[in-house]
């Protein structure tokens, strides 16, 4: 499970910035191809959070969709898998966003 | 439920229809109105707390490490090749026929991943090679810095190093290990339906090894389809028909090794002119 390995690097990336403060928020950014599953993301940021100065932030995760255009026919489109294939039959197209994995904010106690 | 408002949107998870309606799955998260149309999930602090922007990737620390692994390897013009399969597609084996077929001609070293035992290292050391095993224990998958600590423990001076990453057809795609590439091997056992879906792993290997060919006549396995989904996947990807066992392809997987290395290198990999006699 990914989503354990993905939670403690929130938390180690977040701490590294806010130390002992208690942090109430996270706000993330998963993109809908970056091949996470933010239930279970959310599930284990719970458990991984437990006893840290993160235990009991809200998690607010950001799902942006994916989006990608064709090389051949310059068309621009959504993206709902990791399928690449436009509707011109090209297969030549390049995601353009929808991998995102990131941390955008968080709350921190004054 | 919607990941965002919790709105009963779908969080990742697809419920599929298959008589042709795809309920929770079609909702699109800013396609409801929740009175004042489309709404935004700005940020809203609360008395006695601040935002901090961090704008950080999450993965951000696994990747600064694998670039750290990948300037350690290029400044020795060793290749490192990130073998990921599932379960028993067949990587230890072909790392057995890669070690003895590479002989004392190259430098070669393994990095063997499994939750749990040595067995595989202990295969790979009767085939010849200095082999690290790393047991990943519930981790379902290898990281930068256990690559790390595997660079400094064997300390290979050049050649190619082979990692077989833990059995897995999702997570190790990402993580990054500081690799010069990816081979995924994939078993004419396990159906050709997989690149559609896995299509991540697929979406990041170089070359991906069909293996066990030699059972082709015996199961039902469209080698003409899965070159096909491949291609909608990664239209850059090789295929390369391989059996491990009867050692077909192999030839062409170890030329493929010799390229790779000399252009990544630009020292070969295989007979080179041996240094002061
Ligand atoms: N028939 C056949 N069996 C193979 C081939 N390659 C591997 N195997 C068998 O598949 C099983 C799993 O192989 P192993 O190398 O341990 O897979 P791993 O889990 O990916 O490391 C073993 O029983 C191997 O003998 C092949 O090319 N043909
Ligand atoms: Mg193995
Ligand atoms: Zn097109
Ligand atoms: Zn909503
Ligand atoms: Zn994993």
């Amino acid at each position: 499970m990914h989503e354990l390995a993905i939670a403690e690097s929130v938390l180690e990336t977040i701490t590294a910035r806010t130390g002992d403060r208690q942090v109430t928020e996270v706000r993330l950014e998963v993109g809908k191809l970056a091949g996470v599953s933010t239930d279970s993301l959310r599930f284990c940021f719970e458990l991984a959070a437990a006893g840290t100065a993160l235990e009991g932030a809200g998690l607010n995760i950001d799902e942006p969709p994916g989006r990608a255009r064709c090389a051949s026919c310059t068309e621009e489109f959504l993206l709902h898998d990791r399928i690449l294939l436009c509707a011109c039959g090209s297969s030549a197209v390049e995601v353009l966003a929808g991998d995102e994995l990131r941390i955008i904010s968080v709350e921190v106690s004054r | 439920m919607c990941a965002t408002c919790g709105c009963g949107a779908d969080g990742g998870t697809r419920v599929i229809d298959l008589r042709g309606e795809v309920p929770a799955a079609a909702h699109d998260h800013h396609d409801h109105d929740h009175g004042g149309g489309r709404h935004t999930h700005a940020p809203q602090p609360a008395a006695g707390t601040e935002t901090l922007v961090l704008e950080e990737r999450v993965l951000a620390r696994n990747d600064a490490l694998a670039e750290r692994n990948r300037g350690w390897l290029e400044a020795r013009g060793i290749i490192a090749v990130n073998l990921m399969s599932s379960p028993g597609s067949g990587k230890t084996t072909l790392l057995e026929r890669t070690v003895r077929q590479l002989g004392t001609d190259t430098e070669v070293c393994v990095v063997e991943g499994d939750q749990e035992t040595t067995f595989d290292a202990d295969r790979i050391k009767a085939a010849g090679a200095p082999v690290l095993q790393i047991n990943t224990g519930a981790g379902c998958h290898l990281d930068a810095s256990m690559i790390r600590t595997a660079l400094h423990t064997l300390a290979p001076a050049s050649g190619v190093i082979l990692i077989e990453n833990v059995g897995n057809l999702v997570c190790p795609a990402m993580f990054d290990l500081g690799e010069d590439c990816r081979v995924l091997i994939m078993s004419v056992t396990e159906g050709a339906d997989k690149p559609l879906k896995y299509p991540h792993i697929f979406a990041s290997a170089t070359l991906i090894l069909l293996n066990k060919i030699d059972l082709l006549p015996y199961v039902d396995f469209d080698v003409a389809r899965f070159e096909r989904d491949v291609t909608v996947v990664n239209p850059a990807a090789q295929v390369l028909p391989v059996s491990a066992i009867r050692g077909d392809g192999l030839d062409a997987w170890r030329d493929w090794l010799i390229q790779r290395s000399r252009s990544i290198s630009g020292r070969p990999v295989g007979p080179s002119p041996a240094v002061g006699g």
